[in-house]
């Protein structure tokens, strides 16, 4: 579920967000309460995750967030994860309670960095404190499946200050970690006077990157995806879909869908939602080539007994004949089971990708 | 047909820049053959390329009518030259269909190589020569000075030499009087067995090979049957005539001491070589007008499609090409790097230039030359000798007994301030040192022999860059001399790019090595792995170079499920893929390939 509102826009964000006042809150939440009740009630199967995310999820308030949840419910499995998009800025323990009352059980936080002048060159309102007690809210609330978003290649950044950051997610005991790098969108501010930012450059990123994976994986936060780390057990169900091309519904302006084989979006336009906006139609999904793209982005890569399971073939000889030449430079492992990209190899998927496929 | 006392046969012969094509023009205009309003800047040069370049590549001839002073009216043939050594074989057959020669000089810069070059080839010639200072309007013009070098460095009266601005036309109808007096008229030879030379010949889509001629003896009319004396090819005269600058003027016949052409529905430029002569299969000459030869190619590349889907495009713009170019020679080659293409031969580096550029502009195609090659004769130790003009084809060094390469002398004429530098200059070319003559306190004239492979990338302009562009250059070919050859071998990731490879003297190689190394490792992308750049002879590596790996080429988010995204991303780096060139395991792009090739031009 997109909830398209923030209280500002952060200078390297191109998803869709508005500010918006609370009547205009108030009637999305309806519109999208109708919405999941008519679109799931459509669907023959229960679905094993909802995600609200945005936008900011959290300026809707805790009783609103937990109406979209409560009118998912029926449509959920019983051991579903439910995850909540929140901006830590003044995040009670209420707040989450309240959440957890409503189901949800799992927290994505963008911290982003845990170094306040870096914060603010990311455009983020609130200190680092601010986020440390959010997280803190949270696990009392009893929600101790947090995820916390770090960004990485951000202007200024460096070895130390990456490290300072890790350690602080780290010291919180969060079992999440999502690490992007920064790209910049175009019509983004940061896009457009990238040359003022003091960027680190595609060496430095790299290393940096490196040194996000190392650092993590040595306390026990492991690698499931090209920018997503977990404890044992904890890796998000709900981003799986997407890497494993498994289908799913989203709602909301913006909001992409993957859906009987096919592909569909609502566009970038609030009122347009909230009239009861046709979805546009996006192509058909789930190929073999999308399924390897998505799949070569986990740790365990593209397997010959999945592909067979769903497709009726292993891994075609072509494409891994051509990544044999990854493999002999030490970007790709090819086994038995299957084909993956190391941590260097994820570090230039898109062109691996671009040869392979 | 006219009489022949009253017709005149004459070339115009210049250094470079002197001012030939704008003279040719006025003198058109003079003499009304042109309207004005016709009149578009330099009508003879009729290749855009040409007017660009300001050089006249092909050989044209245009007959004037013009009522001279005494009352008569004189027919004045105007055979044009090409002004570049390139083309040295084609002016001297322009010449030698001429009796006068108009020769110009520049009031300004004075006597140049060429002007001294194309002199000792009109005297070679027996031809009159009417001397002209031109570009009197110029602040720096000094005719008087000029004159004088004239007088004293050729030996030619310059007293009554008009002094003229053909750009303002001022003085320019002195020309015409001087050519009416003092270039001989033809000698009548009209009942002698047909002869005539052939000095230039053009495909026409229409008419088939317009052949170009001066007829020496004899006649030729429409229904003849003209025999080629070189090739003893036949074929029946369609039509005989006159080149008008404008239009081409039907005659009945063409007799000794005419210039006209000759449409015979001939099918290939090669059929009608320039040089060659036209007898008749009736009443054929004993013997044929002396100085024929064909022209060889002198330089040699290979040239690929940057698309290879273009190899057949590329081929049908080749085959039209040559139909009116019997110097320019293929045939079809593979390169392991680039594909599909054709070896090609040029007269000289202008011609390859030319060639290429009319490829890349009439045909619009986009190209990719390997590095010139002269032809090397290798000598093998089982007593073979082999002709090598491709660097894939340079035989295992093991069973070479010793190579020869070609060699020019060079005349290089420059003030004597700049001395110390041009024979820097020879020196690092390889030049061996043959004379030095003061023609005035001005101007040297500095003889050295050059190996023809040093000369061939970017010697001129070398020499320019060296001496404030006041140097001039003139070479002809010379012998084959005994040399230290070697081929160098360029590897990426361990693979040899065989269209970059290429012959060089031992003594250069190292040097070569090193700067072709660093220039590939500043022009190919950072690649998926690191990439060894070697340059090596045989087994040996002389250079070495890395490219550094990539490092970082990903897309992190998720976009929340927006997986059309990512897919447009991965098509967009694919069509990106396409743009480079696979060298093995290496994307080269375009850029980084010329880079290489042009390396000389810094």
């Amino acid at each position: 579920m997109h909830i398209p509102f923030c209280r500002s826009k952060c200078p390297y964000c191109d998803f869709y967000s508005l500010r918006a006042d609370d009547s205009t809150k108030e009637q999305y939440v309806n519109v999208l309460k109708n919405r999941i009740t008519a679109e799931m009630s459509k669907i023959p199967c229960k679905a094993d995750t909802l995600y609200i995310g945005g936008g900011t999820p959290s300026v809707l308030g805790a009783e609103n967030l937990g109406k979209i949840v409560k009118s998912a419910l029926p449509f959920l499995t019983s051991d579903a994860e439910i995850t909540v998009e929140c901006n830590p800025f003044g995040l009670s323990e209420d707040f989450f309670k309240t959440l957890a009352f409503y189901g949800v059980n799992r927290i994505s936080m963008g911290l982003q960095s845990a170094n306040d002048g870096e914060r603010r060159a990311l455009g983020r309102l609130s200190d680092s404190e601010t986020v440390k007690k959010a997280v803190k809210n949270a696990q009392k609330s009893g929600i101790e499946n947090i995820s916390l978003d770090v960004m990485l290649g951000i202007p200024c950044q460096t070895e130390k200050s990456l490290a300072g950051t890790l350690d602080f997610c780290v010291s919180l005991g969060v079992p999440h970690i999502s690490a992007y790098i920064l790209k910049l969108e175009e019509g983004t501010v940061f896009y457009n006077k990238q040359a003022s930012l003091s960027l680190p450059d595609d060496d430095a990123v790299a290393d940096l990157y490196l040194q996000a994976c190392e650092t993590l994986e040595k306390n026990g936060i492991m690698q499931y995806e090209i920018s997503n780390f977990a404890k044992s057990g904890y890796e998000s169900r709900h981003n799986l879909k997407y890497w494993n091309c498994e289908e799913y519904l989203g709602l909301g302006p913006a909001a992409h869908s993957f859906l009987n084989g096919k592909r569909f979006y609502f566009e970038r336009d609030l009122n347009a939602f909230l009239n009861n906006a046709k979805p546009i139609q996006d192509g058909d999904g789930g190929d073999f080539t999308e399924y390897a793209m998505l799949r070569l982005r986990l740790t365990d890569g593209l397997l010959n007994s999945e592909a067979e399971k769903r497709f009726g073939h292993k891994i075609p000889d072509e494409m891994i004949k051509k990544s044999a030449v990854f493999a002999d430079n030490g970007l790709m492992e090819i086994s038995e089971t299957g084909i993956r990209l190391t941590r260097k190899g994820f570090l230039i998927s898109n062109s691996i990708l671009a040869e392979i496929l | 047909m006219s009489k022949k006392e009253f017709i005149r046969n004459f070339s115009i012969i210049a250094h470079i820049d002197h001012g030939k094509s704008t003279l040719a023009d006025r003198l058109l205009e003079l003499t009304e053959t042109v309207a004005k309003r016709d009149m578009q800047e330099q009508l003879l040069d009729n290749m855009d390329l040409e007017r660009e370049r300001g050089i006249t590549i092909k050989a044209h001839a245009v007959k004037l009518d013009y009522k001279a002073l005494d009352g008569n009216t004189y027919n004045l043939n105007l055979i044009d030259t090409p002004g570049h050594v390139d083309f040295n074989y084609e002016v001297s057959r322009s010449l030698a269909a001429c009796e006068g020669a108009v020769l110009i000089v520049d009031a300004s810069q004075g006597v140049e190589a060429q002007t001294l070059a194309n002199t000792y080839l009109a005297l070679d010639h027996d031809l009159e020569l009417v001397p002209v200072i031109n570009k009197i309007d110029l602040p720096a013009a000094d005719p008087e000075r000029v004159a004088k070098e004239v007088e004293d460095i050729i030996g030619l009266d310059c007293s009554e030499a008009p002094k003229v601005s053909a750009k303002t036309g001022e003085n320019v109808e002195k020309v015409l009087e001087s050519i009416v007096k003092l270039v001989p008229p033809p000698e009548n030879n009209d009942d002698k067995p047909l002869r005539a030379l052939v000095f230039d010949s053009v495909y026409d889509s229409y008419k088939g090979v317009i052949v170009y001629v001066r007829v020496v003896d004899g006649q030729i009319k429409a229904g003849d049957t003209m025999r080629m004396m070189a090739t003893g090819a036949e074929f029946t005269v369609v039509e005989v005539g006159y080149m008008r600058p404008t239009f081409m003027e039907k005659t009945d016949v063409l007799s000794s001491g005419e210039v006209g052409y000759i449409t015979a529905s001939i099918k290939t430029v090669g059929d009608a070589r320039v040089g060659d002569t036209v007898t008749t299969a009736e009443n054929p000459a004993a013997e044929a007008l002396p100085g024929y030869r064909k022209v060889n190619p002198m330089v040699f590349c290979g040239v690929y499609p940057a698309d290879g889907a273009d190899y057949e495009a590329l081929r049908e713009a080749l085959e039209k090409l040559q139909l009116n170019d019997a110097a320019l020679s293929f045939e079809p080659e593979t390169s392991g790097a680039l594909g599909f293409g054709f070896r090609c031969g040029f007269l000289g580096l202008l011609h390859l230039e030319i060639i290429q550029e009319r490829l890349e502009r009439e045909y619009n195609l986009d190209l990719v030359t390997t590095v010139p090659s002269v032809i090397y004769k290798i000598h093998l130790t089982n007593g073979e000798m082999v002709e090598i003009d491709n660097p894939s084809h340079y035989p295992d060094p093991a069973t070479i007994d010793y190579a020869e390469e070609p060699t020019v002398e060079a005349h290089i004429y420059a003030p004597p301030s700049y001395v110390g530098q041009i024979m820097d200059l020879c020196q690092d070319r390889r030049g061996v040192y043959i004379g030095m003559t003061y023609l005035d306190a001005d101007r040297v004239d500095l003889h050295y022999k050059l190996p023809l492979n040093e000369i061939i990338y970017d010697f001129f302009d070398a020499l320019k860059s060296r001496t404030r562009g006041y140097a001039s250059f003139d070479y002809e070919l010379a012998d084959y001399q005994r040399s230290s050859l070697v081929k160098l071998d360029v590897l990426l990731n361990g693979d040899t790019i065989d269209a970059l490879s290429f012959i060089i003297h031992s003594d250069k190689a190292y040097g070569r090595a090193r700067k072709i190394a660093e220039k590939l490792k500043d022009n190919i992308p950072r690649q998926m792995f690191e990439i060894p750049v070697q340059i090596a002879v045989g087994s040996k590596v002389i250079a070495r170079e890395t490219v550094k790996a990539m490092r970082k080429d990903v897309l992190a988010k998720c976009y929340g499920g927006d997986i059309t995204r990512k897919k447009k991303l991965l098509e967009k780096q694919k069509e990106g893929k396409k743009r480079m060139r696979q060298f093995g395991t290496v994307e080269v792009p375009q850029e980084a390939f010329m880079a290489v090739l042009k390396l000389d031009d810094e």
